[in-house]
């Protein structure tokens, strides 16, 4: 099993890491042909407007799209939620649009604005899991298709749709690898099937 | 409950930032070009570098109406610089709201002897270094993301290469120190002990380091990346190049793709020229930024 991590921008390594503590072989993905390799696809975060631009620019959208299409699980946090979401408030930047959600930018504010919090994701068990936001997006609204993994004082920052999933925290900057085991677990589901 | 301003989101911002370039700009129509060709933030100045070299005289904190129209033009991180020690400047700046500060030897500096205590603020800092003393000094004192110096507002890159070719031989050194070695090490590089022992550890230094100073073209752009730095900070290479647009994007996909030449070949291409240079030897010892700091 091998899981690629968008490595255009932002915190790719981070991912990888974690990845590797759990055991799982992860490579940095620049070009659209390393998407072959992949059985599940991490986009991590970073600025989505750049990360979008150049995703645009060096044509990974059609092949991510076809790939996650057939099954392949993605899995996006912070920017890497944005880009995966259908709508973005008041943004016509290029996105994958592949999960029916409504994303809200920076919803939380600006940089003095972003904290840490626990939360309570119950796929996850009864521990708290500590979510670090960062000028963080949140999840405006879902279709009846998505799974609500996690909110904080009434807004969906977690979220499930199948194959997809996405956050507007940040769980590769914390120790806690519960989440990105969440992941792999469903890629091995994805495999099997 | 939630826990504004920690060390864990002052550091995740700078995270978050990798593989990418902080742009100066100087109107909301800048901010918007940078957006747009990929910038993952921007610095908002009243003046680039070069202009402020150019101006002479004392340079200060930006006007806040100037910072706070490019903060409403784009949706990605605005930093802005204060001064050296003008602790009073960057608490202005963080009723700004800005989202980085960078304490820069860009501007005049305030206070001779001190820099400002950023454990204070709420808002992340980030500072300059020449070596990884001064690197560790200021994360000592609170910065949450490091850049090399260079020389600010020339486009030549060498101060730049020999600030992180500094920085990373002095980490190298330090990983082959014996234990009872690194505490007459951090005597000798001024810099805070426990810090030392951590980048003796580690290999690395504990928070994000970006080039700065100098930066001109994409090749310079991969050059740093190549060396090791996690992002570019592009001054006045910008917006005093021929060709702006073209320019911001090359570079911004020449920190992505640093080490692939066939696309770096391809990307510099047809960029219309890059912004006058100027030669160090040319700048008397009392006229480089890069001497600004203690």
């Amino acid at each position: 099993m091998k899981i690629g991590v968008l490595a255009l921008q932002g915190a790719f390594r981070e991912h990888i890491q974690v990845l590797n503590t759990l055991g799982c072989k992860a490579i940095e993905i620049k070009k659209s042909e390393q998407l072959d390799e992949i059985n599940g696809l991490i986009i991590p975060g970073g600025e989505s407007t750049t990360i979008g631009r150049l995703m645009n620019v060096y044509q990974l959208f059609d092949k991510i799209v076809s790939k996650a299409n057939g099954g392949m699980p993605v899995f996006g946090t912070c920017a890497g939620c944005v880009i995966l979401a259908k709508d973005i408030e008041n943004s016509a930047q290029p996105r994958l649009g592949l999960m029916d959600i409504t994303v809200t930018r920076n919803a939380f504010g600006r940089q003095v604005d972003s904290f840490e919090a626990d939360l309570n994701i119950p796929e996850l068990g009864e521990n708290p899991f500590k979510g670090v936001f960062i000028r963080a997006p949140i999840i405006k609204r879902v279709e009846s298709n998505v799974e609500v993994m996690a909110k904080i004082a009434g807004n969906i920052v977690m979220v499930r749709q199948d194959n997809l999933m996405a956050c507007s925290f940040h769980p590769e900057l914390t120790l806690d690898k519960r989440i990105h085991q969440y992941f792999l677990n469903m890629v091995i589901k994805a495999m099997n099937n | 409950m939630a826990e504004k301003g920690t060390w864990l989101v002052k550091k995740g911002l700078a995270e978050m930032l990798k593989a990418g370039v902080i742009m100066d700009v100087t109107t909301p129509e800048q901010a918007k070009i940078a957006e747009e060709a990929g910038a993952c933030a921007v610095m908002a100045l009243e003046r680039v570098p070069a202009d402020i070299r150019a101006a002479g005289g004392v340079a200060r904190m930006a006007d806040p109406t100037i910072i706070q129209r490019i903060m409403d033009a784009v949706t990605i991180p605005v930093m802005a610089k204060a001064r050296i020690g003008h602790f009073v400047e960057a608490q202005i700046l963080e009723a700004l709201g800005v989202d980085y500060i960078d304490e820069s030897e860009v501007l005049t500096p305030a206070d001779d002897q001190y820099h400002i205590d950023k454990h204070a603020f709420k808002v992340p800092f980030v500072c300059g270094a020449k070596n990884l003393g001064e690197a560790l000094r200021r994360i000592g004192e609170g910065a949450a993301m490091i850049r090399t110096k260079g020389e600010p507002g020339t486009g030549n890159v060498v101060e730049a290469v020999k600030h992180m070719r500094t920085v990373m031989g002095e980490i190298r050194r330090l990983q082959n120190l014996p234990t009872e070695e690194l505490m007459t090490a951090a005597k000798n590089m001024a810099a805070p002990y426990d810090l030392v022992v951590e980048v003796a550890k580690t290999g690395k230094l504990p928070v994000v380091n970006f080039a700065a100073g100098g930066i001109a073209t994409p090749a310079d752009a991969a050059l740093m990346m190549q060396l090791g730095v996690d992002g570019i900070f592009v001054g006045s290479g910008i917006f005093k190049s021929k060709d702006p647009v073209a320019r911001a994007k090359a570079i911004v996909a020449a920190t992505t793709y640093y080490n692939d030449p066939k696309i770096l070949a391809e990307i510099s291409r047809d960029l219309g020229e890059a912004m006058p240079g100027i030669e160090i030897s040319n700048i008397t010892p009392e006229q480089r930024m890069q001497e600004r700091g203690w």
